[in-house]
C-alpha cells in the first residue's frame, strides 16, 4: 500500500464543482480516497494552484504518420535534443518529439492522459508500440472509419446497425477507444487523386456523400453506447470559405446523448474560413460559435496556430498535398488499403503573412466567442497548429486583453479589417481554463466515470500542481507568470506517485491503455460474416486472423465493455 | 500439426499467408506451403549452432548462456566506441532493447540499411515521400513500374501478392488491365514480364528520370533521340503511360541507391512521382530487403528520432550517416567491440571494415554459423524471429505485422539475452 497527502493544495476540480478552496487530497494506491494514514508521504502544496491532471483530447504523438513525420524531419530532431539523465532517456525534436519526448514534456506540463487523434486500423499495432514507449500518460486512440469500404457499402445499403457491428469488430480488433472520421469520403478518392469539396459530394464508386457517412457514424456510435462521440475533421479543411462546409456538417448533428455531445468537431480553427481565395481570406468564427452556442450537442476544439516551425500530419491526403502546392516543401503522403490516408509535410507559420496572422486569430475567437468552455477546448491539434508545448501561451492570451492586444500589435497590419478579435473583451479564468484543459475532455471523451479529469474520491491519482498562486497573480496583467507557472509543474502526480518535479521526470513510468469493446449479439458479429470475412480474404493484404492487435502491446489494458442494442 | 496463417521471416513482403507443417514428435518444420523458395528455405532451417560459443586462440569452446552475455555486456561497457550493428533479422522488441543498451554505454547503432536503403532515407529526408500500403496498389494501380528491382528473384511473391497477378478491386482482369515497365540496366528474369522494358546504360538512371520529368512537365522538345542508351521514342511513351495511368506505382531497388548519384537518383525519382501527382495519382516505395529492416527504422525513429546511424557518444542521440554510419566507424578504425544483431556484415561489408572487425572484440547474435562468425569472438545462438520466437515486423510499406512462434525450442530469443545482457549492464553502473 502507497500513500500520498497532498496538503495545503488551492483545488479548482470543476467536475467536482470545487473552484479555489484550499483542501488537502488523499491518495491511497493510486487513486483519490477520502483519507489516509499518519504514515503517508506528505507534500505540501503551500496554497498552489492544483488541478486533475491535464487531458488532451486531440493531439498526434504516436504511430505511423507521426513516426514518418520524424523519420522525414532530423532538422526538426535536431532541433530539440536532450541527454539522458537520471530515469529520462535521451530525447529529440521539436514539432514531433520522440515518444519520450512527448511525454516528458507533457508530463512537465502536468498532462497525465493523451488521445491520439488518428489510427489508421490496419497499422493500430504501430499505435500501440509507441504509447508503450509514451511512459508517463494514459493514452487511447482514434480509429479512422472514414473512407472504410465495409462501412460505405453497408451505408449504401442504407444499414445502420451493419455499420455499428462493423465499428464495433474493428475498434475490438485494433484495441481503439473512438470513432474517427477524416474528411470523410474525401480519403478514399484521394487513393484516385481526387477529393470530396464538401458534405453532399458523393464518392467516386461508392456513392454515398459525406453526409451520409456522418449521419450514419454517429447513429452507430450511439447505437454501441461508445464513451466518446463521433469525433469529425470536416471535409474540406483549409480552403477559403469551408465554414458553409463546417455550418453544414454541424447541422447535421442530432441531439442523441444526455450524458456528453453527439459531435466532437476538431480543430474547428482550420474549418471557420471566409473569403472567395487568399485574397478576400477571413475569420468566420462568429457564425461557427454562434451555432455551437445554440447547439449543445456539439464540442469542438480550437486547433489553434501558433507562430513558428511545426510539423502538418493529418489522415487528409488531398489538404496536404493542396498544402504542399503551396508551401513546396517536402511533402510525404500513405494511403492505406480499404480504410484511409494521411499526409505530412513541414509548416512555418509567419506573423507577416496574413494567411497565417487571421488563422491564429481565428482560434483565439472560437474559445472566446463560444459561452461555454465546455464546448471548445484547448488544442493545437498537435503539431498541426504548434507544438503542444505552446498551449502555456495560448493559456496566456485566452486570460490577458493586455498580451492579446501586445500580440495583435506584432502580427500583419491588416490582419484587424478580417477578424473580429479586436473587438473580444473577455478574459477567462482560472476555472474555465480547467475546463478547457481537462474537465471538458473528460466528459467530452466520456471517461470521467472512469476516474479521469476530476479529483474525487475513486478517481485516479492524476494531479497537476502548478507554481501559481491565484489569489496573487492578476493574470490580465501577469501573463507572463500565467506562462510560466502553467509550462512546469511543482509536481505532476500520475497514479498516485509524483511522475514530475520542476521540469525533470523522475520515474520511469508505464502506460495505461484505454480501449472499448463493444458487446455485440452472435448476429451482428463480424468476424462471422461471409462478406466482410470475404473482404479480408480478397482484398486486404494481410489476413484476418494476423489483423486484431494482440492484448500483450498493452502494457496496461484498460478495457471499457458497453452495452449496446445489437 | 499445420500452423496456419504464419509469417515469413525473409524478405520486406513480410507474407502473413504462409502454412507450416510441424511434425509433432520431432517439433520440427516439415513442410512449407505458399512461401517462395527463399521463405520455404528459413522455415525449414538448417543446422543451427548448439551453445554459445568462445574463441579460444585456433579454436571454439562452448560456454553457457550466462558466460556468453556476461562476456556481452562487459565487452560493451568496457569499450570507448562501441558499435551495435545488424537489427534488420530481429523484432522490434528486441531492436527496442539495442536502442536502450546503445543509449547506456554511449554508443553508435546503425542497422543494415546503411549499406542498402540509407540512400533512400536521404532522399526521403530531402523531398518527403508520396507511399501507401501494398493492398492499395493491388486493388488499384493499372501500371506497376520495377525501377533497378528485381523481384522475381529478391522478392519472389511480390508480384503476386501485391501487383501483377494480384486480384485487384477495381480491375477487371488484373494481369490483363495491369501494364508492367521494368528498368534495369540488364535484362533480368522480371524484364521478360514487362510490357515495357527499359534497358538503361549503367549510371544512365538519373539522365532518364530527369528525361521523363521534363516529359511529363511539357518540356519533350528539350530531349535529345537518346538518352543514357533510351531512345526519345520510348521516353515518351513510358511518359505517356504514366500520364494516362489511373493510378501507378514504382518500387526501385539497390538498382537505384548503390550505383553513382545514390539518393540523388532515388530523390530524382521521388519527385518524377510527385510531379505526376499533379496529374493521376502516383506513389513510390523502396522494395526493402530484410523481413525488418523497415522495423528496425521505425524503432529507430520513435525511440532517437532518426531511422538508422545513431550517436549517442555525447549523450544526445547524433545522426550523420557518412560519419555515424557503420562502414564509416570501421573504416576509420574508431570501432572498439562490436555487437552484431540479426545480419551479417563480413558477407557484405568493404574489406577495409572486415579488416577492423578481426582486430575488436565481436560479439554476434545468430542463429546459424555466417561469414562473421569468422570475427566474432562469442556468437550466441538465438531462437529464429518467426520460426520459434514470436515478435512484432515491420513489413516494406510500414504494416508491423506479429510474427508467429510455429515450433518451440529451448533456444532463447534475441529479445531475451539482449534483456538480460542490458540488466548486467545497468547493475554494473548502478554499482
Amino acid at each position: 500500500m502507497t500513500e500520498l497527502l497532498v496538503k495545503n493544495a488551492h483545488v479548482i476540480d470543476p467536475l467536482s464543482g470545487i473552484n479555489g478552496e484550499t483542501m488537502d487530497i488523499a491518495i491511497r494506491d493510486g487513486k483519490i480516497v477520502e483519507e489516509v494514514s499518519a504514515a503517508a508521504d506528505v507534500i505540501d502544496a503551500r496554497g498552489m494552484l492544483t488541478m486533475p491532471g491535464g487531458i488532451d483530447s486531440h493531439t498526434h504523438i504516436c504511430g505511423t504518420k507521426v513516426n514518418f513525420g520524424r523519420y522525414m524531419s532530423p532538422e526538426d530532431m535536431r532541433a530539440g535534443r536532450t541527454p539522458r539523465r537520471g530515469p529520462m532517456h535521451a530525447t529529440s525534436g521539436y514539432s514531433v518529439p520522440t515518444t519520450y519526448g512527448n511525454s516528458y514534456r507533457y508530463s512537465v506540463m502536468g498532462y497525465t492522459t493523451l488521445l491520439e487523434g488518428a489510427m489508421a486500423p490496419l497499422e493500430a499495432r504501430h499505435t500501440h508500440e509507441e504509447f508503450a514507449y509514451t511512459p508517463l500518460q494514459d493514452t487511447m486512440a482514434n480509429t479512422l472509419f472514414d473512407g472504410n469500404w465495409s462501412i460505405m457499402e453497408a451505408i449504401r445499403d442504407g444499414d445502420v446497425k451493419r455499420v455499428a457491428a462493423i465499428i464495433a469488430w474493428m475498434l475490438t480488433a485494433v484495441k481503439g477507444f473512438a470513432v474517427k472520421l477524416t474528411n470523410p469520403g474525401g480519403t478514399e478518392a484521394w487513393q484516385w487523386g481526387k477529393n470530396v469539396s464538401c458534405i453532399r459530394d458523393p464518392v467516386p464508386y461508392f456513392e454515398v456523400t459525406p453526409a451520409e457517412i456522418i449521419r450514419s457514424a454517429i447513429e452507430a456510435n450511439e447505437l454501441l453506447h461508445l464513451p466518446h462521440s463521433v469525433h469529425l475533421h470536416c471535409n474540406n479543411l483549409g480552403t477559403p470559405g469551408n465554414y458553409t462546409c463546417t455550418l453544414g456538417s454541424m447541422g447535421l448533428v442530432p441531439d442523441l446523448n444526455p450524458k456528453r455531445q453527439t459531435l466532437y468537431a476538431t480543430h474547428v480553427q482550420f474549418h471557420a474560413y471566409g473569403g472567395s481565395g487568399w485574397k478576400d481570406f477571413s475569420s468566420k468564427s462568429e457564425p461557427i460559435a454562434n451555432l455551437v452556442n445554440m447547439r449543445p450537442q456539439i464540442v469542438m476544439d480550437m486547433g489553434q496556430v501558433m507562430f513558428g516551425r511545426t510539423t502538418t500530419m493529418t489522415a487528409d491526403g488531398p489538404m496536404e498535398f493542396n498544402l504542399y502546392r503551396l508551401h513546396h516543401e517536402k511533402w510525404s503522403n500513405h494511403d492505406v488499403e480499404l480504410e484511409t490516408g494521411s499526409g505530412i509535410i513541414p509548416v512555418i507559420y509567419r506573423r507577416k503573412n496574413l494567411v497565417n496572422s487571421i488563422m491564429w486569430a481565428i482560434g483565439l475567437e472560437l474559445a472566446l466567442l463560444t459561452k461555454s468552455p465546455w464546448q471548445c477546448l484547448l488544442t493545437t491539434d498537435n503539431p498541426n497548429g504548434a507544438p503542444f508545448v505552446k498551449y502555456p501561451e495560448i493559456i496566456g492570451l485566452l486570460m490577458s486583453r493586455r498580451y492579446r492586444d501586445a500580440e495583435f500589435a506584432k502580427v500583419h497590419p491588416d490582419t484587424g479589417s478580417r477578424v473580429p478579435l479586436p473587438a473580444i473583451d473577455r478574459e477567462m479564468d482560472w476555472y474555465e481554463i480547467a475546463v478547457m484543459t481537462r474537465a471538458g475532455q473528460a466528459r467530452a471523451l466520456g471517461i470521467q466515470d472512469l476516474g479521469k479529469g476530476h479529483l474525487a474520491p475513486g478517481a485516479d491519482a492524476d494531479v497537476a500542481i502548478y507554481p501559481i498562486r491565484i489569489d496573487e497573480v492578476d493574470p490580465s496583467a501577469e501573463f507572463q507568470k500565467v506562462i510560466d507557472g502553467f509550462s512546469r509543474t511543482e509536481y505532476t502526480i500520475k497514479r498516485g506517485r509524483v511522475v514530475a518535479r520542476r521540469g525533470e521526470c523522475v520515474v520511469h513510468g508505464s502506460n495505461a491503455t484505454i480501449w472499448v469493446r463493444p458487446k455485440v449479439s452472435e448476429n451482428y458479429d463480424m468476424g462471422k460474416d461471409p462478406d466482410f470475412v470475404e473482404k479480408f480474404d480478397r482484398y486486404y493484404t494481410v489476413r484476418m486472423s494476423n489483423y486484431p492487435v494482440q492484448e500483450n502491446y498493452l502494457s496496461r489494458s484498460r478495457c471499457i465493455e458497453t452495452e449496446t442494442e445489437l | 500439426m499445420i500452423v496456419k496463417d504464419a509469417v515469413c521471416p525473409f524478405c520486406g513482403c513480410l507474407c502473413d499467408d504462409i502454412e507450416v507443417e510441424v511434425e509433432v514428435e520431432s517439433g520440427r518444420v516439415v513442410g512449407v506451403t505458399n512461401a517462395c523458395d527463399l521463405g520455404a528455405t528459413k522455415f525449414l532451417g538448417g543446422e543451427r549452432l548448439k551453445t554459445p560459443i568462445r574463441r579460444e586462440g585456433k579454436t571454439w569452446k562452448e560456454i553457457s548462456y550466462d558466460e556468453a552475455i556476461r562476456y556481452a555486456a562487459e565487452m560493451l561497457l568496457d569499450a570507448e566506441r562501441p558499435l551495435l550493428y545488424g537489427w534488420s533479422g530481429t523484432h522490434g522488441e528486441a531492436q527496442c532493447v539495442g536502442v536502450h543498451m546503445a543509449e547506456l554505454v554511449r554508443g553508435v547503432i546503425d542497422n543494415t540499411s546503411s549499406v542498402c536503403h540509407g540512400p533512400s532515407v536521404l532522399a526521403i529526408q530531402e523531398v518527403g515521400h508520396p507511399g501507401c500500403t501494398l493492398g492499395v496498389v493491388k486493388n488499384r494501380a493499372d501500371v506497376v513500374i520495377y525501377w533497378g528491382s528485381n523481384p522475381i528473384d529478391a522478392h519472389p511473391r511480390h508480384l503476386s501478392r501485391y501487383t501483377c497477378y494480384a486480384e485487384g478491386f477495381f480491375l477487371e482482369n488484373s494481369f490483363r488491365d495491369r501494364k508492367v515497365i521494368v528498368v534495369d540496366v540488364r535484362k533480368t528474369r522480371t524484364a521478360n514480364i514487362a510490357d515495357e522494358f527499359v534497358m538503361v546504360r549503367p549510371g544512365g538512371d538519373y539522365a532518364v528520370l530527369s528525361a521523363l520529368r521534363a516529359i511529363v512537365r511539357g518540356k519533350t522538345d528539350t530531349i535529345p533521340p537518346t538518352v543514357a542508351g533510351v531512345t526519345r521514342d520510348q521516353l515518351i511513351r513510358v511518359a505517356d503511360l504514366c500520364l494516362n495511368a489511373k493510378f501507378g506505382a514504382v518500387y526501385f531497388g539497390l538498382g537505384l541507391t548503390m550505383i553513382p548519384g545514390k539518393n540523388k537518383n532515388v530523390r530524382n525519382a521521388i519527385e518524377l512521382v510527385t510531379e505526376l501527382n499533379r496529374h493521376t495519382k502516383f506513389t513510390i516505395s523502396a522494395m526493402r530487403g530484410h523481413y525488418n529492416v523497415y522495423g528496425s527504422n521505425e524503432v529507430n525513429t520513435w525511440m532517437t528520432g532518426y531511422p538508422f546511424a545513431i550517436d549517442f557518444s555525447r549523450g544526445i542521440a547524433f545522426y550523420n550517416p557518412g560519419e555515424t554510419t557503420a562502414v564509416d566507424i570501421l573504416a576509420r578504425k574508431e570501432c572498439d567491440a562490436a555487437l552484431i544483431v540479426g545480419s551479417d556484415p563480413a558477407a557484405h561489408f568493404p574489406r577495409k571494415c572486415i579488416e577492423h572487425l578481426a582486430e575488436i572484440p565481436v560479439v554476434q547474435l545468430d542463429p546459424y554459423p555466417n561469414a562473421t562468425t569468422a570475427f566474432c569472438s562469442v556468437q550466441i545462438p538465438v531462437a529464429v524471429t518467426g520460426v520459434d520466437a514470436e515478435g512484432t515486423a515491420y513489413r516494406m510499406d510500414g504494416v508491423p505485422i506479429r510474427t508467429k512462434k510455429v515450433v518451440s525450442s529451448d533456444y532463447l530469443s534475441d529479445e531475451d539475452v539482449l534483456t538480460r545482457m542490458y540488466v548486467l549492464m545497468q547493475e554494473a553502473l548502478k554499482r
